[in-house]
């Protein structure tokens, strides 16, 4: 999540959700994000809200499962209070920070916790994401043991120049080995790439993704890199020490990367995300696309349920001393009207395989998409049976395409 | 009360004699209103208490830039013994004049008010040209000029030297120059004196018909228009039915008065007076500066001298950024019309901007002025195109056609175009003669002589085309001088030119709004300045985009702006849907403020800066 949240309205102390948030919840999922906000250093182009010390501002590192215990069991009552609480969760995520920077025993401990409030469903699908130096085979096979079915490992790249830029630590002869021990644990593997790092080239992105197909991963994720505000990476940029990574060149590799993915047998089925097949797509990444559930658990975490979204405060020491308190560490919140969760729709869904049905459209929106079609932008198949989805141009100039959907 | 302010004379039935009409000449910024207010406390009009800085300068945006747009009259008492041997009141008419090269011909008006004229200089800066386009109309008038340096308390102040500087400029002794502080009132007392002393009392004929000259004209929005007259012969009183010479309409006089510097209604004016009338009329225009008020009973024959109308010599297109605020422009000028009498404007449709008006201004600092007031006192956006002059477009057929607007340039066959010339002054320190020069040059001007003034510092004479002037030549003269070159220019007649008109196209799409009339030696320049400047401020869109510049149908300049490819951001940042859901409306705003040329969406903003030549501001937006 990025360091600065949104402006919204004043949530209430006790986290009471409008009764609202019932209608229709039978038919969504429930998930559960667990943030862990720590990491051994923080990399340059990174905006998440995530902490390097062990202590910060007398809060430890090692009390922080408790808390977010605390948050679980907390919202297990607020949802039970809205008459939500009934569904067994069905994906969990653990993400940060660096999860694994906590001992394996305290992540088995919150999802217990939310085993405890919820259940899980029998196919749950429960993702860690962890960095190739922060976890060995032992850690492995005991998150297993403990529940998790999935690992996402931050490999960014595997040419040394790009790593080095991008100051991820990890040595790129590790990836082989914790994805070996990650599949002898019987996890499913996710490996995470990021494009576009100042000074890598197009060769060298070839070079990262060939050397992640090499691992035949069951899911891909290929982002962007982004120069955040207030990030280390930005003002190098301001400084001119570094050339901020081009648009078009990100544009290239992308179509590289979706290249190459789809040669291997991969298909998208989001922007940034790539999957083995159907089964292998995350559920608890198409979760945010499509307008399930989730409670977002840990500092600066986001959450959506029924038509109310909400973030926690950000600052771990904050956060902490509403959960001591016995208060819903909740900073703000939006409850969302009609019109809004439909433009939300039209905003989320235009991004994913399963495209937007046509009728979340007003005529002004349907008409234009013939022009989307004519322009390469739309599918024109999956349009005449009722979806829009984008085209592999169109994914590159999604803002637009959700633009003119909405025009007025 | 100062004590040297005593029981004032009573307007109406003032002895001639006891009148002394003065103004004051000075550059923007060497302490006019300072100087103007601590006569209006020394003389007791204003109480300690009451003054504030600048007491005269009424509107904001005179105080702010520290210029005076509009004059005004203070009638102050002072006793002085300088002329007779014992105390003896006087009524000092202080006239302010409006300190612009675009208001030459509103000062010339209340120059000739005037008796006498305070030639004032900053002592740390010495004499600037419009001070010396001013003082020459003084001069011009018969006006008893009566030096004096200011700011002398300044650290940097050299009054030897200036007062030298000014001795050599109008004959006399430099002794003779006065040296005052309006910030600390340091010689203003020995100043009113001097004024008392030197400049002539008024001469008339209180017998004949009346005959007052108007030398300002102001739209009040609660009392409507009020007229400042310099009476000259016979004289006015309340109720009194008077004529307008220049078009025969008459009025009633409802109040008519002294400002001392509120207004203060008298029982009329006499011979020698300044003072207003109030009519109830609404536009300026029915009170026109220069014309010459009489009674409709016993009517003058004869007008005086010198009156004129204002001639615009500046057009620019000003467009709302919204065009639904179209018809609130159209108000906001009409209000502004009337206390504006040489401002002047028509509907207008731009394929561009939509619909607007084409202005015609006296010039460029009339134009920034109206442009200014428009933003800030009725709170509009508004574009304004680049301001063009007047020219006289001879096509084959022998027809001219009059151009103010490069859309009405004749596209066929060009047998002749004349465009209008001006003299320019332009003085600065003499280290700065070559560049001046260069510059000069490159704006197609003819050096018609240099004079030394001092031992540093040059006048040279230019002549040149309007146009040139108009395009940026401020802007670079002060940038190339360190600020330290001071401008001013008279119309000179007009001469032929080889003048063509740029258009910029934007994906084979005339972009009327930078279309430009040029000399052909410079319509490449224009053009790659102009692609390239529009290169940097659109945004790039779906597809690509070629930019050309064409004489008629011949590209001269190509710029293209590549098709974007991505626009994408790659990640929902864990959930956080707020965000990027106000990203899209933020960009929904931003749209909203586009316009479309053809199918290519150009910012508001692209445009201004295009315009405007401030390529920074817009990209950082």
């Amino acid at each position: 999540m990025p360091s600065t949240l949104p402006a919204g309205d004043p949530a209430p102390a006790d986290g009471t959700l409008p009764a609202s948030v019932a209608v229709g919840a039978e038919a969504r999922d429930l998930g559960v994000y667990l943030h862990v906000p720590f990491c051994r250093v923080r990399c340059g182009y990174c905006d998440f809200n995530t902490y390097t010390a062990d202590e910060v501002r007398g809060v430890r590192r090692e009390d922080y499962a408790d808390q977010a215990i605390a948050e679980v069991r907390m919202a297990r009552e607020i949802l039970a209070r809205a008459g939500v609480g009934t569904r067994p969760v069905s994906t969990v995520f653990f993400g940060g920070g660096t999860p694994t920077l906590l001992p394996v025993a305290d992540l088995a401990r919150m999802l217990d916790a939310v085993r405890g409030a919820w259940g899980l469903a029998p196919d749950a699908e429960v993702t860690t994401e962890a960095n190739p130096d922060s976890v060995d085979r032992e850690a492995l096979r005991a998150l297993a043991a403990a529940g998790v079915t999935r690992v996402s490992f931050g490999m960014q790249s595997a040419v040394p120049h790009v790593l080095a830029t991008l100051e991820r630590t990890h040595d790129p002869d590790r990836v082989p080995l914790v994805v070996g021990w990650a599949r002898e644990a019987g996890l499913a593997v996710s490996l995470d790439l990021i494009y576009g790092a100042p000074g890598e080239t197009a060769e060298d992105w070839e070079r990262s993704l060939e050397a992640a197909l090499a691992q035949h991963p069951d899911h891909v994720s290929a982002y962007a890199l982004i120069v955040e505000q207030g990030t280390r990476l930005a003002r190098q940029v301001a400084r001119g020490e570094v050339v901020a990574p081009d648009d078009d060149l990100q544009a290239e590799l992308y179509e590289r990367a979706d290249a190459l993915l789809t040669a291997a047998g991969y298909s998208w089925y989001e922007v940034s995300n790539w999957a083995r097949s159907a089964a292998d797509r995350s559920r608890h990444n198409l979760s945010y696309w499509t307008g399930q559930d989730w409670w977002g658990i840990g500092p600066g975490a986001h959450s959506h349920v029924g038509g109310v979204r909400w973030w926690n405060l950000k600052h771990p020491a904050a956060y902490a001393d509403r959960i001591r308190a016995g208060l819903s560490p909740a900073h703000a919140r939006e409850l969302l009207d009609d019109e809004t969760r439909r433009v939300e729709r039209v905003l989320l869904e235009t991004r994913i395989a399963g495209g937007l049905p046509l009728e979340a459209l007003e005529p002004a929106g349907r008409a234009e998409v013939a022009a989307l079609i004519a322009e390469g932008l739309v599918e024109g198949r999956p349009a005449i049976h009722g979806r829009v989805v984008p085209t592999l141009r169109g994914r590159l100039l999604a803002d637009t395409v959700v633009r003119r959907l909405l025009t007025d | 009360m100062s004590p040297r302010a005593p029981i004032p004379l009573e307007p109406a039935s003032t002895d001639p004699a006891r009148i002394r009409n003065f103004c004051i000449i000075a550059h923007i910024d060497h302490g006019k209103s300072t100087l103007a207010d601590r006569m209006l406390q020394l003389t007791g009009v204003v109480s300690d208490r009451d003054m504030r800085a600048q007491y005269l300068d009424r509107m904001d945006i005179e105080r702010e830039r520290g210029i005076t747009i509009k004059s005004q009259a203070v009638r102050m008492p002072w006793s002085s013994s300088v002329v007779e041997p014992v105390a003896t009141t006087y009524a000092l008419n202080m006239i302010d004049t409006p300190g612009h090269v675009d208001f030459t011909y509103e000062v010339s008006r209340s120059l000739a008010a005037c008796e006498g004229a305070i030639l004032l200089v900053d002592a740390a800066q010495g004499i600037e040209a419009q001070t010396l386009a001013n003082l020459y109309l003084a001069l011009a008038n018969d006006l008893e000029i009566i030096p004096v340096l200011n700011k002398i308390d300044l650290p940097a102040a050299d009054p030897d030297k200036y007062a030298e500087e000014l001795a050599q400029l109008i004959g006399g002794d430099p002794a003779d120059v006065l040296r005052v502080s309006g910030k600390t009132g340091e010689g203003v007392e020995a100043l009113l004196d001097r004024v008392v002393e030197r400049v002539p009392a008024p001469t008339g004929d209180a017998s004949a018909p009346a005959r007052a000259m108007i030398f300002d004209s102001v739209y009040d929005s609660y009392r409507g228009v009020v007229t400042y007259v310099r009476m000259v012969d016979g004289g006015l009183r309340p109720r009194e039915r008077i004529q307008m010479m220049s078009t025969r309409a008459t009025h009633d006089i409802l109040e008519i008065g002294v400002s001392s510097p509120e207004p203060t209604p008298t029982h009329g004016l006499g011979v020698g007076e300044v003072g207003y009338l109030i009519t109830g009329v609404k536009d300026v225009r029915q009170s026109k500066v220069g014309d010459t008020v009489t009674t409709a009973a016993k009517a003058a024959t004869a007008a005086l001298p010198g009156y004129t109308e204002p001639l615009p010599m500046v057009f620019s297109g000003i467009y709302p950024i919204d065009g639904s605020d179209y018809p609130e422009l159209r108000d906001a000028l009409d209000k502004l019309k009337l206390s504006d009498a040489a401002l002047n404007y028509e509907p207008e449709t731009s394929v561009a901007l939509g619909f607007g008006f084409r202005c015609g201004f006296l010039g460029l600092l009339h134009l920034e002025i109206v442009t200014e007031r428009l933003q800030r006192e009725f709170d509009l956006d508004i574009i304004t195109t680049a301001p063009s002059v007047v020219y006289a477009v001879r096509t084959e057929d022998k027809k001219t056609v009059t151009v103010t607007n490069p859309s009405e340039f004749p596209g066929g066959k060009i047998d002749a175009v004349s465009e209008p010339v001006v003299k320019a002054s332009i003085l600065a320190p003499k280290d700065y003669v070559g560049t001046i020069m260069e510059l000069c040059q490159s704006r197609r001007g003819t050096l018609g002589g240099m004079d030394y003034l001092g031992s540093d510092r040059v006048e040279l004479h230019y002549t040149m085309p309007l146009g040139e002037i108009v395009f940026d030549f401020f802007d670079q003269l002060k940038s190339r001088t360190a600020g330290y070159a001071s401008l001013d220019y008279e119309p000179a007649g007009e001469q032929e030119a080889d003048l063509v008109k740029v258009d910029i196209l934007l994906q084979g799409e005339t972009v009327d709004a930078f279309s430009a009339i040029v000399h052909r030696d410079k319509a490449y320049a224009y053009g790659t300045m102009m692609a390239g400047r529009l290169r940097e401020l659109i945004p790039r869109q779906q597809f690509e985009v070629p930019i050309q510049a064409a004489i008629g149908a011949r590209i001269i300049a190509r710029e293209n702006i590549r098709a974007m490819r991505k626009d994408v951001l790659a990640k929902c940042y864990g959930g956080d849907i707020t965000r990027k859901r106000k990203l899209l409306e933020k960009q929904k705003e931003g749209k909203k403020r586009m316009k479309m040329v053809g199918r290519v969406e150009v910012p508001q903003e692209a445009f201004i800066a295009a315009l405007s030549g401030d390529t920074e501001s817009a990209k950082k937006k």
